[in-house]
């Protein structure tokens, strides 16, 4: 493991996009960063720039306005840049599979590098995603 | 010659600054968290950070000019220049040159200059505005600060020599002090001196340039990769040496190890719990408060300096 990549898991600043959730994730995602959880002591920051993430963090069922703006973000994302699904409309459409907007879960979009199901997934859940694509990362 | 380029690249210039920059970066981060009762980054935390930026593709926007990448270079040699005076006076490796004072005042405003030189070059609208507000910032404190340090230079006899600064108060008293007790014209210009440093370091209540709630980083907002490690690499140098050019300008009586790194982190501190407990101001507020009661302080104390107070 060389020292790029020990960095790069050592200090992941996440870009955090919602493609059409009902928020429920999002929650969620905030409820990490609280004192409870404190994402922050891995050196997990939420940026507010897509130029300055290392992940993208993608919640909600992905429908026909937010995919385009979804490949622009992640062109404009600089690599390399993981891409996160998380709750379980990213992941397979959920309720929302025979809507008329919805285009598809989102490894039919972007390749995604880790699954976090779940409706919402709990902050325990997000954690420990995480921990596994960080365990995934090193090992390759 | 082999002796000014360890200087100016070793100690205690670029490297020694920016170690101890990215360690006091690390204390404002820890001691945020412990304030939000959480358990905060390792130690090593910003190093990594640093690490991880130069590994990162570095994303040029198309209309940029090469100003885009000189920019933020420009700003950490700057600011190695600054460490670089400010540490053979402090630790008494060299006697300086007259009129360094002067060079500082204005080696200072570079980093600023060089955020906005570079924001505006990204063509980004969000930059803009975070440069705009950039500007307005560094018209609003320089006012004071030229102010504040006028009171030092009077208080010292009118040397403007940062040395003599530095031994007029080692011979005598920290400008803080007089011979009997407080000096009141050195404290008002050391409280005019944290509030401008905070706003020199776009912290605390003054971080309206970089705001990442409203404008998603604002004069960062289209830097990636090298440019941007280079520009966390100034911010954490000037972490460092706004400190220290506060302590050699109010507080140089000891100037031992011990006693520096103290004074250092008191001031570090104060910063630091000025910055958590003060919600974001807006950018015409803080004008009206660096042009109003601020430059008020500041032209007391000057008088007050004058009066031999």
């Amino acid at each position: 493991m060389d020292l790029k990549t020990k960095a790069l898991t050592k200090s992941i600043w996440v870009f955090h996009i919602s493609a059409g959730s009902c928020n429920n994730c999002d929650i969620e995602i905030l409820d990490c960063l609280t004192p409870r959880f404190d994402l922050e002591r891995f050196g997990i920051q939420l940026v507010g720039s897509v130029r300055h993430a290392d992940a993208l963090l993608i919640t909600g069922a992905m429908n026909r306005k937010s995919v385009p703006r979804l490949k622009k973000l992640y062109e404009q994302a600089p690599k390399p840049c993981f891409v996160i699904a998380v709750g379980q409309c990213a992941l397979s459409m959920h309720m929302f599979r025979d809507s008329y907007n919805t285009v598809g879960p989102l490894d039919k979009i972007l390749p995604v590098d880790l699954y976090i199901p779940g409706c919402p997934p709990k902050p325990e859940a997000i954690i420990d995603g995480l921990v596994k694509l960080v365990a995934a990362v090193r090992g390759k | 010659m082999l002796k000014l380029l360890f200087a100016y690249f070793i100690f205690p210039g670029l490297i020694f600054s920016a170690t101890v920059g990215l360690l006091a970066g690390w204390l404002e981060r820890k001691i945020s968290a412990r304030l939000q009762w959480r358990l905060g980054p390792p130690w090593y935390q910003n190093f990594v950070d640093i690490v991880k930026l130069l590994g990162k593709e570095t994303i040029l926007p198309e209309a940029s000019s090469k100003v885009f990448v000189l920019a933020p270079l420009l700003s950490v040699l700057s600011l190695s220049l600054v460490a670089t005076i400010l540490g053979v006076n402090l630790f008494g490796l060299s006697q300086g040159f007259s009129g360094d004072l002067i060079v500082l005042v204005y080696l200072l405003t570079i980093p600023a200059l060089a955020a906005i030189i570079g924001a505006s070059s990204s063509r980004n609208p969000l930059a803009s505005v975070g440069a705009s507000r950039e500007i307005k910032l560094l018209l609003a404190y320089e006012l004071p600060f030229i102010l504040a340090i006028v009171a030092v230079v009077i208080r010292s006899g009118g040397v403007i020599h940062l040395s003599q600064i530095i031994s007029y108060q080692k011979f005598n008293h920290s400008h803080i002090f007089s011979a009997s007790g407080i000096s009141l014209s050195g404290l008002l210009a050391l409280v005019v001196g944290l509030l401008v440093g905070m706003a020199k370091l776009g912290m605390g209540p003054f971080d309206v340039s970089e705001a990442e709630q409203e404008i998603m980083g604002g004069v960062m907002v289209e830097y990636s990769g090298l440019p941007l490690a280079l520009f966390k690499l100034s911010k954490a140098m000037l972490m460092y040496i706004v400190p220290v050019f506060l302590i050699s300008l109010f507080l140089a009586k000891d100037t031992t190890v011990v006693f520096l790194l103290g004074k250092l982190l008191f001031i570090l501190i104060v910063f630091i719990l000025v910055k958590n407990t003060n919600p974001r101001l807006r950018i015409d507020q803080i004008i009206r408060f660096f042009w109003g009661p601020v430059t008020l302080l500041a032209v007391l104390a000057v008088g007050l300096a004058i009066l031999g107070w």
